[in-house]
């Protein structure tokens, strides 16, 4: 084995093991909504740290296989795949940790109607994410591009489910609150802008980093601008 | 990271068609075809070193030939300015064309081929002559003595071969007092004296230092807006910088010519990615 196929043997290692860990934060998120368990949703908080960890020193590795190797072909695709993977894996892990706060928080309780779930298809959303995380993993560790391609139509059924959601939570509201779903679209653009947010510190980030040669990234606010 | 081919190979063809269609055509279709090779084997006595060759290079690009030592791509460089003819088991089939004419044919002068055609070796040649005496050497073979042509020719090729500055005044100095990379600037600006329309280049840089090997790149770069180049390199990041379109040579067979980006980021065939992620044998 060259020094370069050991070296991406490890990315792909730590990859997949980053994988996992941001496998188990979204099912156990879901558990800990199910169940509004807040000892578990401290627990995926504390594997957020170690998703973060890896993401840095993924970050790394590409960057040295870059610089010290120059890959090419498959192994040059590897590394700029990984580097990107890497970025929405590291967006999975954070998003169910944002879950797990708000039971942390106590600020949902799982008092739902299950009528008003069910008509959202909430539960079944829940899998198909969790499905959809399984089936992007298994293709990428076992090399799949024909598994991967199938995560495609899964977002599909993802995407109706969440369009057909606005008018499912309005109809359930509508005796209370009329036109809900206006406030709805409301949030879902101050939601939005607030990511607008988000990936713009990002690119600061990233711009610090290829000015400074220092990584920001997964830092509190108040060191960034140090 | 190697995937499995035949993995690839199950998806759907169409599918793949399709996205590999986003390609980077560096290499203008409108531009004429200046070499072709058509159904071209070389043998050396009985050792069969070209395999039924069958290449075309357009006017004005920057090809570079790859592959492991011995693969054949210095012989089937060395076909388009005739320089195999000086060995002795030498023997070829097939056609070299330039400008859509056999160079092979009995009626071509190889002094008029050599004049189209400029080479540039691995090791800079200089000869024991002043920097002068060196550049207007292939023109004085021509009968050229008038002195005003002379010195714009050294001062144009030299120019060309992006050496003027470091050298204009001191032009009588002898060519090997110059460093490494200059001496293989000089010997360029020899090669350009002539005027050709094509410049070989056989591993032009592999016996310079990096600053050197920057400077023959970027004077790739340059020349490739009047001359149609053909590079023959080990360094798979040096025919990825400079070339538009590169050929990956194996046991004689051309295995692989495809843009240089596609050949680095995405090759068709196997031995092609094998040898150039530096798994092979």
């Amino acid at each position: 084995m060259t020094n370069l196929e050991v070296e991406l043997k490890r990315l792909k290692e730590n990859i997949t093991e980053m994988m996992h860990l941001v496998e188990s934060q979204l099912t156990k998120s879901q558990q800990a909504f199910a169940e509004q368990d807040v000892g578990l949703a401290k627990e995926i908080h504390q594997i957020e740290g170690r998703v973060d960890a890896h993401d840095l020193s993924i970050d790394k590795a590409c960057e040295n296989i870059i610089a010290l190797y120059n890959p090419v072909a498959s192994d040059l695709r590897f590394v700029l795949a990984s580097f990107k993977i890497v970025a929405h894996l590291e967006r999975i892990g954070d998003h169910a940790d944002k879950i797990a706060r708000y039971v942390r928080k106590k600020q949902i309780k799982n008092n739902y109607d299950k009528e008003l779930l069910d008509s959202v298809r909430f539960d079944e959303m829940f899998e198909i994410a969790i499905k959809m995380v399984n089936m992007a993993i298994e293709a990428f560790v076992e090399e799949d591009s024909a598994l991967a391609r199938k995560v495609f139509s899964q977002d599909v059924i993802m995407n109706e489910i969440y369009q057909a959601s606005c008018y499912q939570i309005d109809a359930y509201t509508s005796d209370v609150i009329p036109h809900l779903d206006r406030i709805l679209y409301l949030f879902s653009i101050i939601n939005k802008l607030e990511r607008v947010g988000d990936l713009c510190k990002n690119i600061s980030e990233e711009t610090i980093f290829y000015l400074d040669a220092k990584t920001l990234r997964h830092r509190k606010i108040n060191k960034l601008e140090e | 990271m190697e995937p499995s081919k035949e993995k690839s190979a199950d998806n759907a063809n169409l599918e793949k068609q399709k996205e590999s269609s986003i390609s980077f055509d560096f290499t203008d279709s409108k531009k004429e075809i200046k070499l072709e090779s058509k159904n071209t084997n070389v043998f050396y006595g009985d050792n069969h070193v070209i395999k039924n060759v069958n290449l075309k290079i357009r006017e004005k690009t920057v090809t570079a030939f790859i592959g492991p030592s011995g693969c054949g791509k210095s012989t089937f460089l060395r076909l388009f300015n005739r320089m195999n003819d000086y060995i002795e088991s030498f023997h070829m089939k097939g056609e070299i064309l330039i400008d859509k004419k056999d160079i092979y044919d009995g009626d071509i002068r190889v002094e008029d081929l050599r004049k189209n055609v400029g080479m540039v070796f691995q090791k800079p040649n200089p000869f024991p002559k002043s920097i002068y005496e060196n550049v207007i050497y292939g023109l004085k073979i021509q009968g050229i003595k008038d002195k005003k042509i002379l010195q714009a020719a050294v001062e144009e090729s030299l120019i060309s071969a992006a050496l003027w500055d470091e050298v204009k005044d001191q032009l009588n100095k002898s060519a090997l007092a110059l460093s490494g990379g200059q001496q293989q600037r000089l010997c360029i600006a020899r090669a350009l004296a002539v005027k050709p329309t094509v410049l070989l280049m056989d591993e032009p840089a592999s016996a310079l230092d990096p600053i050197a090997t920057s400077k023959i790149e970027e004077l790739i770069h340059v020349l490739k807006n009047d001359y149609t180049i053909v590079i023959v390199t080990h360094n798979m990041q040096q025919a990825g910088r400079v070339s538009d379109k590169t050929a990956f040579f194996y046991i004689g067979e051309l295995i692989e010519y495809e843009n240089t980006k596609d050949v680095f980021i995405n090759p068709k065939h196997e031995l092609t990615e094998r040898y150039i992620t530096g798994r092979f044998g």
